[in-house]
């Protein structure tokens, strides 16, 4: 059994792990909820995002903040781009997944012909910084992704839950036609919803660049781990996101320190293929 | 529309055969590369397509036909390549003696998922698909950390290879040549058959499929363990042809999604669509991934599979076949006009319409103290009544006074709470809703459900299938043609549902019941929505159903129908039985005209 300190460490990291997980989830969870599709792409726009951010700091010298300021208003126009297409072509829910799937190998490629294979690192004065409570450490950067995702996932769910533009977006996601009868256009709010969605990915994407190591095919590591966060916190559903990252990041974590690293996975399906059979109705 | 029709055999036994001998010949031609001695790598590359033909059909045998996608293929390709990498390199199994239990192991870990899944009612596509993806990690994370792996991997090179021909590698293109070429005849087999079409009515509706007899369950197991045992067989073959099995080459995403892009992008419900799409993607990514513009060619395939599927979203097979057909001079009506099959005896019904005459012996039907409560509402309240043999009776009260309810319990949509319902001797309650089907009893819907991807023909083909007198596809097509004329719907036997107006989709439903050959039939507001002359021909309908020997319980607003049909009448109110007996009587009953008009004050 591994001391009291060690399981304090992992059970910070696990949560700050996991907020990146919220983060991620976040705009999938906004897209594949209230316009009912699934963007597997969301993955390479992070990436690309955090390339970006990557790029700007070191060959630019930009801050990471000032990146983001650049890239959220990009990201978000990429996101009302890519929902015109949906639209143009009358994409279904399947339809998407294929679709995102290309896009995500083209974005993929994309970033290789640019920076190549190879790893690459963005190295920050702040990288390595870190605030210390008792015996433990909470790495500075970590934390601020973390808290970055619970914002937004509070903010998010307020807009969600209290203004018109929220409601009609939930209404839609339920029926539709008869909020279009009642006068809700679906249309103008769903490019709203893959703008903000996208954006969330390039934020999300900065971090990625500060905190780990970057290569194209990273992307895909993500994926199987972000898709259970989505499900178990229900579509849609930001604060269900956050808490499931969490949930997850923790499990992960505990499982690593108290087992072995190489058995972390089994969480978070485990979690997931019980979540799905026990409570099917709830997702 | 012709194009739809595919898959549910058109022509039987002759195009059958048709099928059988092309893909022997393509099999045979194939087969005779490797003793010609053409080079070894020609003789990879195909094994390739062989191998994603073998993986892209066989997934669709479910998820194509059936409508559950499946992210979990990779996790039964890698079953089957652990399975040969044990046996052979740890255990000296024969490799070809590998096969078959790969396959096997495969097809039980499917049996099992799907046995623990598919009880889940509602399951969403998304949510199936997903929980696939998850089993296949979990599966990495065992192999991984168990003694089958451990991590290093598992190497094959000094496993012999049994020689078929000259060459090992000429051994492993025959294996996968002859994989791929079963897995399509399987594929096809499955689409004209039995399983096939319960799994297309599956795809579209799988409630209604389960009342209309296919017992839905089951045959989503088989087609997951069918699906998942020729995958697992590939993955044997595979192990052997790349010799060095590790943990993140087997259980990566390439396998899930490379099939499913493959059979989206040929066709996924037609039978060669996969084939088709796996080897425009296997090829292309070849020729355009070699060297130095690797990157960019990717890139390239990417690109153009988007275009595709925006283009073609129904899969370039079907694409290809529909502008071939249109463009083709239509074949002299054959596929049209009756189908070949022995000859029925049809006898003059109303109107001149000609009934099928094999008919059913009818059936009493008795519910007895039947309960049945939606959380706080009680639906059904102690329902007692009874329909002799043969016997036309209408069942109304206001909206809401469970008469629908009382039809969904006794077809076994939903399980009565309480009570009893019998047919004749036999006692329908507590069993799943296509044995029902399979006894006698058929139903229709109030707001018509057909099956929107299959033509009006095999709408009602699928209900003369599945009925109680199970009948082989080319007969009941023979015979849904003598329904459809039966119902005036013989010009839109090849119409698919969509294209029909209300009238003519009351009237499929109506075809569907009847084409069941039920011992009694249940008929939910088969007149609401219809304009008056409609209405007449309707009750002439009825009339000549219940003279062919159907028992006949309706549930009808329509007073006109209800005083001009009905033997007698049995008043619902508030999930109760308030009045019962002849029209009469019934409508004369102090308590219905209360329950219908409201309180008399000026008496």
């Amino acid at each position: 059994m591994p001391s009291l300190t060690l399981l304090g460490q992992s059970l910070i990291s696990g949560l700050l792990t996991g907020g990146l997980y919220g983060l991620l989830a976040l705009g999938l969870s906004l897209s594949w909820g209230l316009l009912r599709l699934v963007n597997l792409g969301h993955f390479a726009l992070a990436f690309l995002g955090a390339y970006l951010t990557y790029q700007l700091g070191t060959v630019a010298r930009l801050e990471p903040w000032v990146s983001v300021l650049l890239i959220v208003p990009l990201f978000f126009a990429l996101g009302v781009g890519l929902h015109v297409v949906f639209v143009r072509f009358r994409v279904a829910e399947f339809a998407s997944l294929l679709v995102t799937f290309g896009m995500t190998v083209i974005i993929e490629s994309l970033i290789q012909w640019f920076w190549t294979a190879d790893f690459r690192r963005y190295e920050t004065a702040y990288a390595s910084a870190s605030t210390r409570i008792g015996p433990l450490f909470v790495p500075t950067l970590e934390f601020l992704a973390c808290a970055t995702a619970a914002v937004l996932a509070l903010a998010t769910w307020a807009w969600l839950r209290f203004t018109y533009v929220g409601k009609a977006l939930r209404a839609s996601a339920e029926d539709p036609a008869m909020a279009a009868a009642f006068g809700i256009n679906h249309r103008r709010q769903a490019f709203l919803v893959s703008g903000v969605s996208a954006a969330y990915a390039g934020v999300a994407g900065a971090y990625i660049a500060l905190i780990s190591t970057l290569a194209p095919a990273q992307m895909w590591a993500w994926v199987g781990v972000v898709f259970a966060v989505v499900i178990i916190g229900g579509l849609a559903n930001p604060i269900g996101a956050l808490l499931a990252g969490l949930l997850i990041g923790v499990s992960e974590s505990l499982t690593m320190a108290v087992v072995t690293p190489a058995w972390a996975p089994l969480v978070s399906f485990s979690v997931l293929i019980l979540l799905l059979v026990a409570r099917p109705g709830r997702v | 529309m012709s194009d739809r029709r595919r898959g549910v055999g058109i022509g039987p036994s002759d195009r059958r055969r048709g099928v059988g001998i092309g893909l022997l010949a393509v099999g045979l031609g194939l087969s005779a590369l490797p003793a010609v001695g053409v080079p070894a790598f020609y003789e990879s590359f195909l094994y390739l397509i062989f191998s994603w033909i073998a993986l892209a059909t066989s997934w669709s045998i479910l998820s194509g036909y059936a409508g559950y996608f499946s992210f979990g293929h990779g996790a039964f390709f890698g079953t089957g390549m652990y399975t040969t990498a044990t046996l052979a390199a740890s255990f000296g199994v024969p490799f070809l003696a590998t096969l078959p239990v790969a396959g096997i192991l495969a097809a039980l870990l499917a049996a099992g998922i799907g046995a623990v899944v598919f009880r889940v009612k509602h399951l969403r596509g998304e949510l199936f698909g997903l929980l696939t993806l998850a089993i296949t990690f979990v599966l990495a994370t065992i192999v991984l950390n168990t003694r089958i792996d451990g991590g290093p991997g598992v190497y094959l090179l000094g496993v012999p290879i049994p020689r078929l021909v000259a060459s090992p590698a000429g051994t492993i293109y025959l294996l996968g040549l002859a994989l791929a070429v079963a897995t399509v005849w399987t594929a096809y087999r499955v689409s004209c058959s039995r399983l096939g079409l319960g799994l297309f009515a599956i795809h579209d509706d799988e409630d209604v499929a389960e009342v209309k007899g296919v017992p839905t369950f089951r045959y989503k197991l088989v087609a997951f363990a069918l699906s998942a045992g020729i995958a697992g067989v590939a993955g044997g073959i595979h192990a052997v042809y790349v010799s060095y099995v590790t943990v993140g080459e087997t259980f990566s995403i390439t396998v899930p999604l490379y099939v499913v892009l493959m059979s989206i992008l040929g066709g996924a419900r037609h039978w060669l669509g996969p084939a088709v799409g796996a080897t425009i993607i296997t090829a292309s990514l070849y020729a355009f991934t070699r060297g130095e513009s690797a990157i960019i060619g990717r890139a390239v395939v990417a690109f153009a599979l988007i275009l595709l599927i925006l283009l073609l979203p129904e899969g370039v097979l079907p694409a290809v076949l529909r502008r071939w057909r249109a463009w083709r001079p239509p074949r002299a009506a054959t596929d049209i006009a009756t189908p070949t099959g022995p000859a029925i005896e049809v006898t003059a019904g109303p109107d001149g319409h000609r009934i099928p005459v094999k008919r059913p012996d009818p059936a009493a039907l008795r519910c007895e103290d039947v309960w049945k409560a939606f959380g706080g509402i009680r639906a059904l309240r102690g329902v007692s009544l009874s329909v002799e043999s043969g016997e036309i009776v209408g069942l109304v009260g206001p909206n809401g006074s469970g008469k629908t309810t009382l039809i969904n319990v006794i077809s076994g949509h939903y399980a009565a709470d309480r009570g009893r319902i019998a047919l004749g001797d036999l006692a329908l309650s507590g069993r799943p809703a296509h044995e029902i089907a399979g006894v006698g009893v058929s139903r229709t819907y109030q707001i018509p459900r057909p099956f929107g991807h299959l033509t009006v023909l095999e709408n009602v083909a699928q209900a003369a299938m599945f009925g109680p007198d199970a009948c082989p596809l080319h007969q009941a097509r023979v015979e849904a043609r003598g329904w459809l004329e039966f119902t005036g719907l013989g010009r839109r036997a090849a119409a698919l549902p969509p294209e029909l107006n209300l009238h003519e989709r009351k009237f499929l439903e109506l075809a569907r019941a009847l084409a069941a050959r039920p011992r009694v039939i249940l008929l939910d507001e088969v007149l609401s929505g219809l304009n008056t002359a409609e209405i007449a021909s309707a009750i002439r309908l009825i009339q000549g159903i219940r003279e062919s020997g159907t028992t006949i319980l309706f549930v009808e607003h329509v007073m006109r129908a209800v005083l001009e049909l009905s033997d007698r009448v049995v008043v619902l109110n508030e999930g109760e039985v308030i009045a019962a007996g002849t029209p009469r009587e019934a409508m004369r009953d102090p308590h219905v005209v209360r329950v219908y008009l409201g309180k008399a004050h000026a008496a």
